[in-house]
C-alpha cells in the first residue's frame, strides 16, 4: 500500500510512522498539510505530535490546513485513514469522529507503557488480533481524557466503535476507558497510544504492528 | 468602524475541569481554605472592523461557533465594546496585551 502521513507544523511522529509501515514492505510518504490532494494514496496517517502548538486547543488550528478537505474527501471513499495521540485530537475537532480529548483529569503528562484491550476483531483495524487480546503500546499525552455527551457514548457502544480501551490502571480519566474509536462506516481510527514507537524489538515492543498488519490485510 | 469583541470561553457545568482543581488545590496550599470551587476558562479579545455593532457581534458568534468554542464541552459569551470606548487600542497595546 501506499500510505500518506500527515506532516503539520509541530508533527513530530511521522519518521516513526514512515520507519514502522516502510519495514513493513509498504511505501509511506510524509505529505506536507498545504497539499490538496490524496487520490494517489491508499491509507492516510495522522501522526502524534503538537500540531501548531496545541494552541487554543489541540488540533483545533490543524483542522483548517488545506489538506483537510482532502482528508474529509479520502475518509468519505471508504480508505483507511488512522490517527494517534494528536491525529486523534484534530479527527475530532474536524468532526471526522465525535467527542473531545481533554486535559487528563490527573493534570500529569503521562508518558508509559500502557495495556489496552482489543475490543473487537472484526475490524479493519483489529483483524490480526486474537479476540480478548490485550496489546501494550506506549502513550505519552497531557490531553487524552476523552470526553462525550452520554447518548454519544452510548451510540459508540452500540455500534462496536469503541475498538480499545485502557486495561487495568485508566491514565487519563478518558470515559468508559476508551482509549481508541472509529468512524460510523468503519474506515477512520482514532486512538491516544502510539503504534509507531511499538513496532520495533528495539523500542521494547512490537504490538503496533498488530494494527497496522491489520490495515494492510484489510485494505491492501 | 472598529469594535473589540471580548470573548469568555468556559467549560460546561456537565464538563470535569481538571485544571479548575488543580488552581482549587493550589489555592487551599495557600491558605485560602474556604475557596470551594473553581473552574477555568479562556478570555479571548478580538479587534475587528463591522459596519455595525449587530454585524460585529454576528461575526464573533460566528468565529466563536466555528473556533474559538468547542461545543461539545464549552459555551461562549461575547461583550462587544466599541474601540473608541475600549481603553486601549490594538496598536499601541502591542498585540492585544493590555
Amino acid at each position: 500500500m501506499r500510505f500518506a502521513v500527515l506532516v503539520f507544523p509541530g508533527t513530530w511522529s511521522d519518521w516513526d510512522c514512515v520507519y514502522a509501515l516502510e519495514d513493513l514492505g509498504q511505501t509511506a510518504e510524509r505529505v506536507w498539510h498545504r497539499e490538496t490532494a490524496l487520490d494517489d494514496y491508499d491509507g492516510v496517517i495522522l501522526p502524534g505530535g503538537f500540531s501548531y502548538g496545541d494552541h487554543l486547543r489541540c488540533g483545533a488550528i490543524a483542522r483548517f490546513s488545506p489538506v483537510m478537505s482532502a482528508l474529509e474527501r479520502f475518509a468519505a471513499s471508504g480508505k483507511p485513514v488512522f490517527g494517534s495521540c494528536n491525529g486523534f485530537q484534530i479527527l475530532c475537532e474536524a468532526g471526522l469522529l465525535p467527542g473531545v480529548l481533554q486535559r487528563n483529569a490527573s493534570m500529569q503528562f503521562r508518558c508509559q507503557p500502557q495495556q489496552l484491550s482489543v475490543e473487537r476483531v472484526d475490524s479493519g483495524f483489529t483483524g490480526a488480533c486474537e479476540p480478548g487480546q490485550i496489546v501494550q503500546l506506549p502513550i505519552s499525552h497531557g490531553e487524552g481524557q476523552y470526553f462525550a455527551p452520554p447518548q454519544v457514548l452510548d451510540e459508540l457502544e452500540d455500534a462496536g466503535r469503541v475498538l480499545f480501551r485502557y486495561h487495568g490502571e485508566n491514565p487519563n480519566g478518558s470515559l468508559r476507558d476508551i482509549a481508541g474509536i472509529v468512524n460510523p462506516a468503519g474506515n477512520v481510527l482514532g486512538m491516544m497510544p502510539h503504534p509507531e514507537r511499538a513496532s520495533d524489538a528495539l523500542l521494547g515492543g512490537t504490538d503496533g504492528n498488530y494494527i497496522w498488519r491489520s490495515i494492510i490485510e484489510h485494505w491492501g | 468602524m472598529q469594535y473589540k469583541a471580548e470573548i469568555h470561553v468556559t467549560l460546561k457545568r456537565t464538563v470535569n475541569d481538571p485544571q479548575g482543581l488543580a488552581i482549587r488545590g493550589g489555592l487551599h496550599s495557600l491558605g485560602f481554605e474556604t475557596v470551594e470551587s473553581v473552574r477555568a476558562g479562556k478570555f479571548i479579545e478580538v479587534w475587528l472592523e463591522a459596519d455595525s455593532a449587530q454585524e460585529a457581534q454576528r461575526l464573533a458568534d460566528d468565529m466563536s461557533d466555528r473556533l474559538l468554542a468547542n461545543p461539545v464541552i464549552e459555551d461562549y459569551r461575547v461583550e462587544l465594546v466599541a474601540a473608541d470606548q475600549a481603553r486601549t487600542s490594538p496598536r499601541s497595546a502591542g498585540g492585544g496585551v493590555t
